[in-house]
């Protein structure tokens, strides 16, 4: 029994039956199979995370941002600015007690680097209904290179935990002809 | 030494159990359950507020309870059970004394003040920052104190129960190799010696930046070393919890492993790979290779799922072996329909087995994925994985072989035993729809850690869609069956424990039913002549839900913005 030792003194030298071993090769294989399906998707998918990011100050991240937001702001929207950059661009979105900041209108099918940072606790960029999940650190700018392939208008949502207002850090991405 | 130890000698076995061993198992079990109860009624609350036609908590108190139900279920409740579970699995199963019960009542002390102290200092309002505690948000000192104190009191146990076997080895208590659940045990002691240290590496620097020390705590390193703890602290679980799935084959059915070989080698590849699960957490976060990810995410290319799915099959395989050498032999599941159903330790043991494997094993793999946790990561998705793993699983185990350690450890008869019946089947099948509710929340996009997901107070709207708020009712329902099944479990062990019918010294214990030729039946067959063909059909359905499931969510995952 499992509770008391095993009645084979010499239990390694048992032979493994027949379905036991065949289990063991399945399941080893799928697990091979499994691990090389991701290496697999970088070459042959569209949806991988950059490896790019940079360790950089609150403050400097957010000069980044304020420039771009000073060059390309198209309309307001409740008090946030709308920001319309040319495809390509480097685009930035800041992540603080609790907004996201500024609205970023992009075009559809265009490719843009999105910058993501903090500039207090850690924040979780959730893109929905898209459920494009990013964490954020303060500290750090992540850089994903995006290229939105459908009209419409996105909610970012915060899904890190960052406090007492957390539920009311929502953000917006218009994605435009 | 050993003649100043007071042994009695257990009816059931005719091993001799010291009394000083059997006392730590009473208390560490006790405290268990009491942190069980407070936990399970703050997870209730926090279900209740996420339900939205009931949105029972104010945002701060939500925040308060979520946190409180973190630590006291998924930390104190678990590890005060799984001290018991060493020291049973060493001292009892072993036959022998226990090595210094004064440190283990040292560590026990020391647990219970820390989770005491991390109690307190969470109910005062200023420590909500979730299970995690992730910097830059701050907790109060106590927070950390009170963690850091009670993985200390775990320390000094996992080495008691080291201590324990060296004696046992010497002193000559069994003879050959420890029992296979005692193999289990010793893994999870293993891997809770790491989890303990690298909780030690991250949580003391944390104590001393809350306290002004330290002026900075990287959140990048915090997050990889804190899960480090984090996450292998729940390797401790599935380890012990599969242990528990040994040990209740072997005292409902007498069932003998299948291989000693590959169960025992499949509990080394937990211990060899299941520390690397850290990078779970760090899939989509900047900063991390590619490389990294892949390697560490997968456990080394999967080798410590291998050792989960080869107990998915050893564990029933076992079983299903016991019922035909007794002539259950008819189709492939005569075996399992004339299983004991009526006894709450098998019947919470088989369905620990079955929800953790379906719901909890394959949902983890598939986030564990490195590009797949891109559409999973922090939405429910994640504490629906974990419901399925710790609680279904873990939880559900060792609920069910409480019902066996009453009668044995405690020695009373279990009470109530119409409600026991069931008690498995309302929490089991209401653990299994929050996790379930909660993963289909997730995949619809809705965080995790939220307080109001219609957003009514944010400066810009959003709406998630309206079949997101149909899960997270049936989410709600399924909460209140769940928390029901938790009640009904403490009703029955602290009735049974504190008011249960004394077992006389000699007295066998009348229920659950332990077979009383259990060693009789360990002698059947061998590897020529094992037949387990139920078992093999049960792994099959397994491994194609598990592909289906795997390749689904890739097809999710291509429908998404291209990313790079």
């Amino acid at each position: 029994m499992a509770i008391t030792p095993p009645s084979e003194r010499i239990w390694w030298r048992q032979p493994i039956a027949r379905v036991e071993l065949i289990w063991i090769v399945v399941a080893f294989f799928w697990g091979l199979f499994m691990f090389f399906m991701m290496i697999y998707w970088h070459g042959a998918g569209e949806q991988n995370l950059s490896n790019e990011a940079y360790q950089i100050k609150p403050l400097r991240f957010a000069e980044h941002a304020n420039a771009m937001i000073d060059e390309y702001t198209v309309r307001e929207e409740n008090g946030f600015p709308v920001v319309h950059p040319p495809p390509g661009d480097d685009i930035y979105l800041i992540a603080r007690l609790w907004q996201w900041w500024p609205i970023l209108e992009l075009e559809k099918d265009q490719t843009y680097r999105l910058h993501l940072s903090s500039m207090d606790w850690q924040h979780g960029f959730s893109l929905q209904p898209v459920n494009i999940n990013v964490q954020v650190h303060p500290g750090y700018d992540m850089v994903v290179t995006i290229k939105p392939d459908q009209l419409g208008e996105y909610g970012v949502v915060c899904n890190e935990f960052c406090g007492i207002g957390h539920h009311n850090m929502v953000g917006k991405i218009y994605v435009v002809e | 030494m050993s003649n100043l130890v007071d042994y009695r000698t257990c009816p059931t076995t005719g091993l001799g159990v010291d009394k000083s061993a059997e006392k730590l198992i009473k208390a560490n079990a006790v405290a268990a359950v009491v942190f069980l109860a407070i936990g399970g009624l703050f997870g209730l609350l926090v279900a209740l507020t996420r339900w939205p036609a009931v949105h029972f908590l104010p945002a701060d108190w939500f925040y308060l309870a979520l946190t409180a139900h973190g630590l006291d279920v998924l930390l104190v409740w678990i590890i005060f059970f799984e001290m018991a579970i060493l020291y049973f699995a060493s001292a009892i199963l072993l036959n022998s004394r226990l090595a210094g019960p004064k440190w283990a009542w040292a560590g026990f002390g020391l647990m219970l003040a820390g989770a005491l102290i991390t109690n307190v200092a969470v109910l005062r309002g200023q420590s909500s920052v979730m299970f995690t505690s992730y910097v830059p948000m701050m907790a109060e000192p106590i927070f950390y104190l009170g963690i850091i104190l009670f993985a200390v009191g775990a320390l000094f146990g996992c080495f008691v129960f080291f201590g324990t076997l060296v004696i046992a080895k010497r002193d000559k208590t069994y003879e050959g190799s420890v029992p296979l659940v005692t193999f289990g045990a010793v893994t999870a002691a293993i891997i809770a010696v790491f989890t303990i240290a690298s909780g030690a590496i991250i949580l003391i620097p944390t104590l001393l930046w809350s306290l002004g020390f330290v002026a900075h705590i990287d959140p990048l390193v915090y997050k990889t070393i804190w899960w480090g703890m984090g996450h292998s602290s729940q390797q401790i679980n599935v380890s012990a919890h599969v242990a528990v799935w040994y040990a209740i084959a072997a005292m409902v059915f007498g069932a003998k492993p299948l291989s000693e070989k590959v169960s025992r080698t499949a509990f080394l590849m937990y211990i060899l790979f299941l520390q690397l699960a850290s990078a779970h957490h760090m899939l989509v976060e900047p900063g991390f290779s590619s490389e990294w990810k892949i390697f560490n995410t997968s456990y080394a290319m999967y080798l410590a799922v291998l050792g989960s799915m080869v107990h998915g099959m050893t564990v029933p395989g076992s079983i299903e072996a016991a019922q035909r050498s007794r002539g259950l032999t008819k189709g492939l599941f005569e075996w399992l329909r004339k299983a004991p159903w009526s006894n709450p330790a098998f019947a919470g043991m088989f369905m620990s087995l079955v929800f953790f494997g379906f719901i909890g094993g394959i949902s983890g793999v598939v986030m564990g994925t490195e590009q797949i946790n891109l559409i999973m990561h922090n939405t429910l998705y994640v504490p629906g994985h974990f419901h399925g793993t710790v609680v279904a699983g873990t939880t559900l185990a060792f609920m069910a072989i409480t019902y066996l350690l009453v009668p044995l450890i405690f020695r009373r008869e279990l009470m109530m035993k119409k409600l026991a019946m069931w008690q498995p089947y309302v929490f089991g099948f209401g653990v299994a729809g929050i996790s379930v509710f909660m993963m289909g929340a997730g995949t619809l996009g809705v965080a995790r850690r939220h307080w109001d997901m219609t957003f009514a107070d944010a400066q810009l709207p959003f709406d998630y869609p309206s079949a997101a708020f149909l899960m997270m009712g049936l989410n709600g329902i399924f909460a209140i069956m769940a928390a029901l099944g938790g009640l009904m479990f403490i009703v029955i062990v602290v009735g049974s424990v504190f008011f249960g019918k004394r077992l006389a010294d000699d007295e066998k214990p009348s229920y659950p039913d332990v077979p009383p030729q259990a060693a009789a039946v360990s002698h059947y067959g061998d590897a020529e002549t094992l037949r387990i063909p139920g078992t093999a059909f049960l792994v099959g359905i397994f491994f194609v839900a598990f592909v289906l499931y795997y390749f689904v969510n890739w097809k999710y995952l291509s429908e998404i913005w291209p990313l790079s």
